[in-house]
């Protein structure tokens, strides 16, 4: 009787044991795995040619990642330009100014448009900013555009990553001691320079971390974007010509993959960048939150 | 001088109200989008039936197939993530209880992973069916979302189980049972409400996704009766349908967009019903 | 008929045996406060006068309203929502409690001091200089010139005259509640409050503080809000006891802690002892 028990503690103990080392082996061996598939590449072209050589065609084996790279920093920059203000505002009013029962209010509904699954973000920037851009903010500024373009990419990213951001940000101010406020009150200043000398200046390593992992966010996100924004390999500065960034030429080109020499190992370098830079900022930036925690 | 100040003070009061009320609108304004379109598609034939005559090209039929692959592939993908995301989580606060420095690395680095992105794992997916000799299929897309979900499922776990006083584990081992009893007789009690949270969002995440099981679990107007056939899901019938050009078809994508976002709108307020719960009989 | 029993009434009272206060000079005057909270009335009519350049201390059982009842006189009360203020209270015979005009000014007229230390998250100087800047001054000289003033006046400025850039997180907690004490000084107030400042202290910190009110009642009034009795004895020129919000007893020291006269009192001292 006690051996068996003894016996079910040591099997399930290094069951439990086994599962853990499984997951957290998990981020090196996807790594191991896209660079290993991504490897044939690197024989033929240099990393740093393939990072900045903008020709990208794939029949003649030429791989020029340029385009997609800056696809995405375009988008995803812009995606932080249209959020991390609202957020921002939006964080410091409900935290700082509004009434207790709007925040419980904002709780679930931030939860529910977190969950909402990306494709339907996607369907919205279709029927909406889609049409949005190509009717109404092209003609303003009387450029031709199909609405498919980098600004459509960015406004859909951009409504994709506040939920995630403002939690983050909302939590971030919820630690800031209400003793602090009373303090800068007491001497005098309003509530508004209170919220910008003292709560702000804080909160700061927590809003820096919230910014960034927006970023990783909306750096490594796929479907959504890769609907409105055109998906075509071209290098522009105008947000409304159309963009191409890393993950839709991942997810659009699956297909074809194993039918053109070399193109499978293309699409995995692609995520293999992906997958490196989406986990330095989070180490980075987690590593920034779990060290203030801890203090 | 104090002037200035009061309208600095307006000014700011002003915007970030002005920031969060627009906010609540737009986000308002993409569910009312999605539920005016979705209901206007809906139908008991969209539920009830497969599309007909190919789901690109075909008008008739619904989206069935796509509902119960993606049943299928979510209710598989969460039963496996259960079975290694339970234990790795009960592993950290029972065995790992008094290596405080260990727990908060191995929890940064769940953190982390939480983070890379599905198309990431969709690649990941692909690599290894390939190595494995697979077919885009169901146990394709079910283990590919497995691993996307389970970093999910302990950290959420996890999270509830920290809360929970050190002092029932002295208890309990002193009692004499087994670190493995201790850890699935009182700690997996103790943390049951957060054992259904992490599975909701587990399982909220795993059927919406739709970037990792593009490649892995493959698109079929047919209900799969095996592991290794192909399946369609409710995302994915989204992205297809709403690019074709015929209109019928499109209906069947606000349909399936409809559908979708009921399910995820009952697993959030489940799962926020049951956070409550817990952490109201947790202050008692 | 009226007239009568008025002098009736002042002859018995000038028999009895209260020493009658020499009347004082009042900075603040308290006017029937109540503080609602949901469904908890927090404090119960109060009326209240302090007198000028004295330390007047709050005592009670926590939970007795001391704290909220600081907290009304600066205003405090307005960051949390769920509380119902109504009544007056006087300065120099502004009432600030029914006024949102200037409230930064009225605020400036108290320094607070709370149970633990705030130091805001900017530097030692920053810290002091916050409140001055707050007031519009922009001279260098004059701001550098009233930080040293008031850090030599808490006894903090040969401590920290070599590193006023450096975080004010990185001083000891007794440092910082004296750094927080000199920044309340420096908006040059009439009162100050203090809400159990010493709770978190070690002893050598609280004798400190202690000290330099003693000192600082000289140029300022201080009100202290305290649950410990021998602190009360030993600071106190006046007392005001209270319990479940309401005021029970008030006057001097000596004979409020000898002579108690109510139960509540009594019972409180003998716990407190």
């Amino acid at each position: 009787m006690i051996l068996k028990r003894v016996f079910l503690n040591r099997l399930s103990g290094t069951w439990m044991l086994i599962t853990l080392v499984i997951i957290l082996s998990l981020p090196l061996v996807i790594g191991i795995a896209l660079y290993l598939k991504a490897s044939p590449i690197f024989e033929s072209q240099s990393l740093y040619q393939l990072i900045v050589s903008t020709d990208w065609s794939p029949c003649n084996g030429n791989f020029g990642f340029w385009p997609f790279i800056f696809s995405s920093l375009y988008v995803t920059v812009l995606s932080f330009l249209f959020a991390a203000p609202i957020c921002l505002f939006a964080a410091i009013y409900l935290t700082q100014f509004s009434s207790k029962r709007l925040i419980q209010l904002m709780h679930p509904v931030i939860d529910i448009l977190a969950g909402i699954p990306s494709v339907i973000y996607g369907m919205w920037g279709i029927i909406i900013i889609v049409p949005f851009v190509s009717d109404v903010l092209a003609p303003l500024i009387n450029i031709k555009s199909s609405g498919y373009s980098i600004l459509a990419g960015g406004i859909v990213l951009a409504v994709m990553c506040i939920p995630y951001m403002l939690n983050m940000l909302i939590e971030t101010f919820n630690t800031v001691p209400i003793g602090l406020k009373e303090a800068s009150l007491s001497l005098g200043a309003t509530s508004w320079e209170s919220v910008k000398h003292v709560v702000i200046k804080k909160s700061y390593p927590g809003i820096i971390s919230s910014f960034g992992l927006g970023i990783a966010k909306a750096f490594g996100e796929t479907l959504a974007v890769m609907m409105v924004v055109g998906n075509m390999v071209q290098l522009s500065f105008n947000p409304f010509e159309a963009g191409y960034p890393l993950p839709a030429l991942i997810a659009n080109n699956y297909g074809e993959m194993l039918s053109i020499p070399m193109y499978d190992s293309a699409l995995m370098f692609a995520a293999f960048i992906l997958l490196v830079v989406v986990l330095v900022i989070n180490l980075v930036f987690r590593y920034f939150i779990h060290k203030t925690q801890s203090q | 001088m104090n002037k200035q100040k009061e309208i600095e003070e307006l000014f700011f009061k002003f915007l970030s109200g002005f920031a969060t009320y627009s906010l609540i609108a737009i986000l308002g304004f993409i569910i009312i989008i999605i539920f005016v379109k979705g209901f206007g598609a809906l139908s008991l034939d969209m539920i009830i039936k497969t599309p007909k005559g190919g789901y690109y090209y075909g008008g008739e039929g619904g989206v069935l197939n796509a509902i119960v692959g993606s049943l299928y592939i979510a209710f598989g993908a969460t039963f496996i993530a259960i079975l290694i995301g339970i234990p790795a989580a009960l592993y950290i606060n029972v065995h790992l209880v008094r290596y405080k420095r260990i727990q908060n690395t191995i929890r940064y680095f769940l953190d982390a992973l939480w983070g890379i992105p599905s198309i990431v794992y969709g690649a990941f997916g692909f690599t290894l069916m390939l190595f494995l000799g697979m077919n885009a299929s169901l146990l394709a897309g079910i283990i590919t979302v497995a691993f996307l979900i389970t970093p999910i499922i302990i950290r959420t776990f996890d999270e509830v189980l920290s809360t929970i006083p050190k002092g029932l584990h002295e208890a309990s081992l002193a009692l004499g049972s087994t670190r493995t009893e201790m850890a699935f007789k009182v700690m997996f009690k103790q943390g049951f409400s957060g054992f259904i949270t992490a599975v909701l969002l587990a399982f909220g995440r795993g059927i919406g996704d739709a970037a990792s099981i593009l490649f892995t679990a493959g698109y079929t107007d047919l209900i799969p009766t095996h592991l290794d056939e192909p399946a369609a899901t409710l995302p994915l019938a989204i992205f297809f349908q709403l690019s074709s050009p015929i209109p019928e078809v499109r209906e069947r994508a606000y349909a399936a967009a409809a559908i979708l976002t009921i399910i995820i709108l009952i697993i959030s307020l489940t799962a926020r019903g049951f956070s409550k719960k817990y952490s109201k009989s947790n202050l008692k | 008929m009226n007239a009568v029993i008025s002098e009736t009434f002042t002859k018995t009272f000038a028999r009895t045996p209260i020493i009658k206060l020499k009347r004082q000079e009042s900075i603040l005057q308290i006017k029937d406060l109540n503080v609602h909270a949901k469904n908890h009335h927090i404090l119960k009519n109060i009326n209240l006068e302090i007198p000028k350049n004295k330390i007047t201390v709050l005592l009670g059982p926590s939970g007795c309203g001391k704290t909220t009842l600081l907290k009304s006189i600066n205003k405090l009360t307005d960051l949390y929502k769920e509380l119902k203020v109504s009544g007056n209270i006087y300065i120099e015979k502004d009432d600030i409690l029914n006024t949102q005009r200037n409230v930064p000014l009225i605020r400036q007229k108290m320094g607070l001091l709370s149970q633990k230390p705030y130091p805001l998250p900017v530097s030692i100087y920053k810290n002091v200089a916050y409140g001055i800047k707050l007031k519009g001054i922009k001279n260098k000289k004059l701001i550098d010139f009233n930080v040293e003033t008031k850090l030599r006046e808490v006894g903090l400025w040969n401590e920290v005259k070599d590193r006023l850039n450096s975080s004010a997180d990185s001083l000891s907690i007794g440092q910082q509640q004296r750094l927080c004490l000199a920044r309340g000084l420096a908006v040059k107030p009439h009162i100050i409050l203090a809400d159990e400042p010493t709770s978190a202290l070690d002893p050598v910190s609280s004798k400190i503080i202690e000290n330099l009110f003693r000192k600082l009642k000289e140029h300022y009034t201080l009100i202290l809000v305290t649950h410990v009795l021998r602190q009360a004895q030993r600071l106190a020129d006046n007392v005001v006891f209270m319990n479940y919000g309401e005021i029970i007893e008030q006057g001097r020291p000596d004979e409020l802690f000898s002579y108690p006269q109510t139960s509540q009192m009594k019972e409180y001292l003998v716990e407190g002892n």
